[in-house]
Formats: structure tokens, C-alpha cells, sequence
């Protein structure tokens, strides 16, 4: 059964793509981030997408919803990690993520989060806190 | 124009979405296309299978390694006998959509291919082909 | 016209060796070889093979399809014909004669076998001419193709060379284009760019085009689209090097750069080292004289 864990660092949530999602698994990753959000207060969500070669309109738009949702709920949202081929794809097919924050790895993503909100602290363990498994 | 591989894949479910991208994935690669071209083909064959499943109602998509002399390419056909397109020119503009998708499928695959062709017919169904050339 | 009683796969199956060193002879003394460029044991073995895999091929009935499965063979013999003589510049018309000027030897059989039959006469004639007009036409096609190839991978390669990405600072790229920019050449500039931003793990890429002549609706498109996929990986651009005409140019066919843009790079070297968190200091103090560089 896939399963997309939701780690937790501090008061950020860090996802990471790596398996080659249906869309129900989307959806679910897009409902269970929300409710995540909510109930940690997290203040920011990474999304890995470093292992992903193929980010079609679906899950772009779903990255687009997750950016938005998380600005409702004070939290911001960079997306990491995306390939070259990938990048040069998705502009060709239009998709300009314009709402979504982008860094080129975790590292850089976890600076950008941490300088949004000077005082989280981040020195706690990873926890899982729980994860997206596609409903059959 | 030969066809030297051609496969038949169903459409009726999320996970044929994800099997339509791996299998063209396998030929692409096959055909020696680029990472960026591979990438390119594989993300509009994602577009149309999931149109053909969310629009149609679930069809077809036929894969074909073609030969032409020493050059080589993968065309790529989408079937569904759903309600088709009343409209193809609104159909083409990029964010028109009859869903709540962006709108971008048919005409973002016709930027990532080569060749594309769409025919539809109210009440009958449509059919999508596109194609890339090594 | 019914080519299926042809004898034209007997006469040529038959009359190979001769018919092969009429061929040579007739190559060679048309000035074929070119001026030596191709040795005689080599031209003599691609003959060889085109004939052998001619006589297979009318042998097993495909008559004057030269698509048919029988015509393979023959089919891969002209590919690498047509290939290496595209390569070593013969004109399109003498690699194709390599095909037409085996009419001659081939007729001259049909002739003897067909001399007391003027319907077979005419048959096997129609089939010979058919069958080599279009292997000929085979042959013009394939060179065609690998003269585009060799062209496009020229292409590549200068829009490679032209088109270095340098390290301006630690996460700071600069990309000086230089030339037109047309897609093929964008393609390879974008994705130079993008795996320069990868390996040197950049934020900030000045894209400087003071060497891009013109700018139009179609180069700005697609300089937009190297800032968007760049952008999509996390990095900014900054364009530099507009001059006042390109400036101009672009208000009045109204495109937009929807990207930082500076006039120089040195402004946008500046705009870079800010935006990534550093400071130019002077050291203050009486200016020290550096020693002169020695070599």
C-alpha cells in the first residue's frame, strides 16, 4: 500500500514525494496536509518533489491548492527539489505555479521556512505524524 | 508508416492513468528520446489519459514505435466514446475547462508534441493523437 | 502492370558476379569514386551487398514494394550508403546514382534473356526501373535526413559553445548570450542553465544579453521561458544588458519582461550579491597600492 509520510520538524511539515501518484493518492496527500496543518499549528510545509520526473496539470494542481490552503491557515508552502526536465515541461505546458514557493533543495526550503517565522523551534526530533494512504 | 511495436491500453481507472505514463515512459526510452522529450510525451500522455478517463468515461490509449527509414518516434492515440467535444476551439485554449481541471490538458499536449491531431464528435466520442520524433 | 511472372529475380539471381563487375566498371568510369574518396574494396563491397540483398529481395516476390520485409536488407544497405557519403560531402545526386547507374548492367541481361519475348522484354524492363527508381528515391530521401542530422548537431554544438554558464559567486550564475536565439538553440540554452543552477546549487541567474542582436516577441518569449522553468527550480533570473533600442523595441511591440532586468551586469552582479545576503566593503583606511600583477 503507497504511503506518503508527513514528517514533522520543529513547527514545519515535510512531505516527500516518491512514488508515482494516482490521483486519488493526490487527493488524499492535498486532504491529509490540510487537516496536519490544523491540527500541529505547523508554520510551514515542505514538499519534496525531487524524486518526481513527471509533475503533470493534476499535480501541479494540487501543489497550487496546498500553496493556497496553507496561506489561509498562516502556514507558507515551498516546493523543493524540482528537476530540469520537469521545470522546462511544465512551463512549456503553461503551468506557472505562480502561488507556490520554490527552492532548489531542502535545505534551502527549510531556510526560506525558518525565516518566515524567526522564533520556531526546530531542534525538536522528526515525528511522524501521519501520512496520506490511498483509500481503495 | 511502420509500426514496429504497438500496444493497446485500457482506461478506466486513476491507476490506468499511472500505468498509460510508465508504459510510455518504457517506449519513449526505447526510441532513444531525450530525458527532456521523454519527459515531455510522457507528461501530455498523462493530460489525455486522464481526460479520456474524467471526460469519456474511461477508453483506450494506443501506443505505436514508429520507423521511418532511420528515424524513429511514438505516437500515442486516446479513445473514448464519452460525450465528446461540442467545441474544439474552446477546447484548445488554454484554461478552458468543462470541469474543475485547469484546462490545460489538450492544449498543453499539443505544445509537448510534435504532431497532434483531434477529432470529436458530439454524442459519439473523441479521439486525440499526438506524436514525438527523435 | 503484372509483375508477378517477371524473370527479373532469375536475371539478376543468375547473372550476379557479372552484373556486379559492370556496375564497378560503370561507377568508375562515370567518376563515381570521387576523386578517390572511397577505396575500391570498399565501394566494391557495398555493391556487393546492394546486390545480393536486391536479388534476395526480388527472390522472395516483393516485386516493387521496397517497403516489403524482403527489401530490408537492401533497405539497410542504402541507409549506410547514403549515410557515410552524406558525411563525406558527396552531392545527393551522386550517391543516388550509386543506385540508377546499376540500370545499365541489368538491362543488358534482360535484353539476352528477354530476346525472343517482347512481353517479358517489357516486363522485366518495367519491374528493373521501378524497382530501382524508388530504391534510388530511397537513397536521395536517407541522405537528406542525415544531412539534417549532421546540421542540427552542428547547431547543438554552437549554440553549446556560445553559450557558457559562469560562476559570478558562490550561488550567483551568469549566462552572456551571445547570437540569436531561436527554440532550438533556447532548448539548449535552457536546459545548460537549469543543470548549471543543479550542479552549482545557484540562487541567482543574470541572464545578460547584450550580445543578442534583436529582441522580439518570439526571443523575449523565450527568454521567459528559461526565467519561468528557472524560477520553477528556485532560482531568480535577472536579465542585464538591455540596450536602449531593444528597451524601445519592446514597449512598442508591447512585450512585457516579467522579470528584474538591469541595464548592465555590473548592476546586476550588484542586485545578486545583495539579494543573497552580501555586502561589498571597502577596507577603509589610506588606499593601500597593491603590488603589481607579475606573471
Amino acid at each position: 500500500m503507497d504511503r506518503i509520510p508527513i514528517l514533522k520538524m520543529g513547527r514545519a511539515l515535510i512531505v516527500t514525494i516518491q512514488v508515482d501518484m494516482h490521483d486519488r493518492l493526490a487527493m488524499a496527500l492535498e486532504e491529509d496536509l490540510t487537516s496536519r496543518i490544523v491540527a500541529t499549528g505547523a508554520r510551514g510545509v515542505l514538499i519534496d518533489i525531487s524524486a518526481l520526473e513527471i509533475v503533470d496539470s493534476f499535480i501541479g494542481r494540487m501543489l497550487d491548492n496546498i500553496a493556497a490552503v496553507s496561506r489561509i491557515l498562516d502556514a507558507q508552502t515551498v516546493v523543493v527539489g524540482m528537476r530540469p526536465a520537469v521545470a522546462i515541461t511544465l512551463v512549456e505546458l503553461g503551468l506557472s505555479l505562480s502561488g507556490v514557493r520554490t527552492a532548489l533543495n531542502v535545505e534551502r526550503g527549510m531556510d526560506i521556512i525558518r525565516a518566515s517565522e524567526p522564533d520556531q523551534d526546530d531542534t525538536g526530533a522528526l515525528d511522524e505524524v501521519g501520512d496520506a494512504s490511498h483509500q481503495e | 508508416m511502420p509500426v514496429t511495436k504497438s500496444d493497446l491500453l485500457p482506461i478506466r481507472a486513476s491507476d490506468d492513468v499511472v500505468r498509460v505514463r510508465q508504459e510510455v515512459r518504457s517506449r519513449a526510452q526505447d526510441i532513444g528520446l531525450s530525458l527532456v522529450d521523454q519527459t515531455k510525451i510522457v507528461t501530455a500522455a498523462s493530460e489525455l489519459a486522464r481526460n479520456t478517463l474524467i471526460y469519456g468515461g474511461g477508453g483506450t490509449a494506443m501506443l505505436e514505435c514508429l520507423q521511418e527509414g532511420a528515424r524513429r518516434g511514438l505516437r500515442l492515440v486516446f479513445e473514448d466514446k464519452g460525450p465528446g467535444i461540442a467545441d474544439l476551439d474552446q477546447a484548445l485554449t488554454d484554461g478552458f475547462s468543462s470541469g474543475d481541471g485547469l484546462g490545460l490538458g489538450l492544449s498543453g499536449a499539443r505544445r509537448l508534441s510534435n504532431e497532434f491531431e483531434l477529432t470529436s464528435k458530439v454524442g459519439e466520442g473523441t479521439r486525440v493523437m499526438i506524436a514525438r520524433w527523435k | 502492370m503484372d509483375v508477378a511472372s517477371s524473370k527479373l529475380p532469375r536475371i539478376v539471381g543468375d547473372n550476379e558476379e557479372a552484373i556486379l563487375e559492370d556496375w564497378l566498371a560503370e561507377q568508375k568510369s562515370a567518376g563515381q569514386i570521387g576523386a578517390g574518396r572511397i577505396s575500391d574494396a570498399e565501394l566494391r563491397t557495398e555493391c556487393r551487398d546492394f546486390l545480393r540483398g536486391f536479388a534476395e529481395a526480388l527472390k522472395s516476390g516483393a516485386g516493387q514494394d521496397i517497403e516489403a520485409t524482403g527489401y530490408g536488407p537492401v533497405r539497410d544497405v542504402l541507409a549506410r550508403v547514403s549515410a557515410s557519403r552524406a558525411i563525406q560531402g558527396f552531392s545527393p545526386s551522386d550517391t543516388a546514382r550509386f543506385v540508377f547507374s546499376l540500370k545499365g548492367p541489368v538491362l543488358e541481361r534482360i535484353r539476352t534473356a528477354d530476346a525472343s519475348d517482347p512481353a517479358g522484354l517489357l516486363v522485366d524492363t518495367w519491374l528493373m526501373t521501378q524497382s530501382l527508381d524508388q530504391l534510388g528515391l530511397f537513397t536521395i530521401e536517407h541522405y537528406q535526413r542525415t544531412r539534417e542530422d549532421v546540421i542540427i548537431r552542428q547547431q547543438q554544438e554552437i549554440a553549446e559553445l556560445s553559450t557558457p554558464v559562469v560562476k559570478l559567486w558562490d550561488g550567483v550564475l551568469g549566462l552572456p548570450l551571445i547570437g540569436t536565439l531561436d527554440s532550438a538553440r533556447t532548448q539548449v540554452v535552457m536546459e545548460n542553465l537549469l543543470q548549471s543552477i543543479v550542479d552549482q546549487e545557484a540562487e541567482i541567474a543574470i541572464i545578460d544579453i547584450t550580445g543578442v542582436p534583436t529582441v522580439d516577441t518570439l526571443v523575449a518569449q523565450h527568454l521567459l521561458k528559461t526565467v519561468a522553468a528557472a524560477r520553477l527550480m528556485g532560482a531568480d533570473c535577472i536579465i542585464s544588458g538591455i540596450r536602449p533600442q531593444i528597451a524601445q523595441t519592446m514597449v512598442h511591440l508591447g512585450v512585457e519582461l516579467t522579470v528584474v532586468s538591469k541595464a548592465n551586469l555590473a548592476d546586476a552582479f550588484a542586485l545578486a550579491l545583495q539579494r543573497t545576503g552580501r555586502m561589498v566593503v571597502s577596507r577603509g583606511g589610506t588606499k593601500a597600492v597593491a603590488p603589481a600583477l607579475r606573471a
